[in-house]
């Protein structure tokens, strides 16, 4: 055994920034996202998530580009009377604006969460899947109304038969991905209540969740202006 | 361990800045529908508002403008995919469209 005492590693100098940084995070030897590994995760879901949605609008787009038959007139098919009024589109621009605001009362609890204000963190959360349930309903109203006027995925007598197996697809997936969340939303709140990351002080499942409800509201972005406003 | 394990910290004013702006983008995307706008200004219009608040969304909401390089480009580059895919079935429900018309009328 050589006497010569090892020089102690040097510490790690902080990775570079830019282009730079790029390159020396993916030619890392052990990991390659400088994130909690959870955050990295569901990133890569999402990524996926990304391929199923953009594969059905590329499918919707496909089938009401081929078609023959004149397309329902969507602005009308999802009006609403108010009095005597008929409002085009009005229960989808409230749906809209449900999920927005969800979504910032989702970021405004990732914000507490990280200052360790556990209570109000949970409850901006419990307000956020309140307002995913508030938009899950309106869509299973949706639903019954147009099932009601004969809409089916086969046929709908308002035009073009794709009409509606497109439309109980698209928003059927996205609402499943809604009920997913509300319920995801609920867990992770009631964990936060009962104290469950105190201990490590690790409060890095709330942006995780964040992330999950803030891509169900960016894909009702693309649906919104793919399907409804099209 | 690593340094960038700590959680995305930003201050609550920006959060309600970008919701705020989101609402005017909603508004404004369904006022194009409630004007009736139509043909090539109602594509483009549509296509701005929409991609104005995914960007928003993704930039602030989901903290992916203060990440690294690497996670950015692994996580949006990906699904540019998805444009040759579109371009292949935009030619592929041409020709369907046009043998329809051929054969079934």
């Amino acid at each position: 055994m050589s006497a010569v005492p090892m020089p102690s590693s040097p510490q790690p100098a902080a990775p570079p920034d830019g282009l730079r940084g790029l390159v020396s995070d993916w030619s890392s030897d052990r990991q390659a996202f400088h994130v909690p590994w959870g955050k990295a995760m569901m990133w890569i879901f999402l990524l996926s998530d990304t391929f199923i949605f953009g594969s059905f609008l590329t499918g919707y787009m496909t089938v009401r580009a081929s078609t023959t038959v004149d397309w329902p007139n969507v602005s009308q098919v999802f009006s609403l009377h108010v009095g005597a009024t008929e409002v085009p589109l009005l229960l989808i621009a409230i749906m809209t604006f449900v999920l927005i605001t969800s979504s910032g009362t989702m970021a405004m609890a990732v914000n507490c969460a990280y200052r360790r204000d556990r209570v109000n963190a949970a409850a901006l959360m419990i307000v956020t899947a309140g307002f995913g349930e508030m938009f899950v309903c309106m869509q299973a109203f949706e639903w019954t109304k147009l099932i009601l006027e004969g809409v089916r995925p086969w046929e709908n007598p308002f035009g073009a038969a794709q009409f509606g197996s497109s439309f109980f697809m698209i928003t059927g997936f996205h609402g499943l991905h809604v009920t997913g969340g509300v319920i995801l939303l609920i867990i992770v709140s009631i964990r936060l209540l009962r104290g469950d990351y105190e201990r490590t002080g690790n409060y890095a499942i709330v942006e995780i969740v964040g992330l999950y409800w803030h891509f169900v509201d960016l894909v009702w972005v693309f649906i919104f202006a793919f399907f409804y406003l099209w | 361990m690593s340094t960038g394990t700590t959680g995305q910290q930003h201050p609550i004013g920006l959060y309600l800045k970008i919701w705020a702006l989101l609402f005017v983008l909603s508004t404004l995307s369904y006022l194009v529908d409630y004007f009736h706008f139509q043909g090539l200004m109602r594509w483009s219009l549509i296509i701005v508002f929409m991609l104005l608040k995914a960007g928003l969304i993704v930039a602030i909401f989901m903290h992916m403008a203060w990440e690294r390089l690497s996670l950015i480009y692994a996580i949006l580059v990906p699904p540019l995919c998805l444009l040759v895919l579109v371009g292949l079935m935009w030619a592929e429900a041409d020709h369907t469209f046009l043998t329809r018309l051929l054969f079934f009328r």
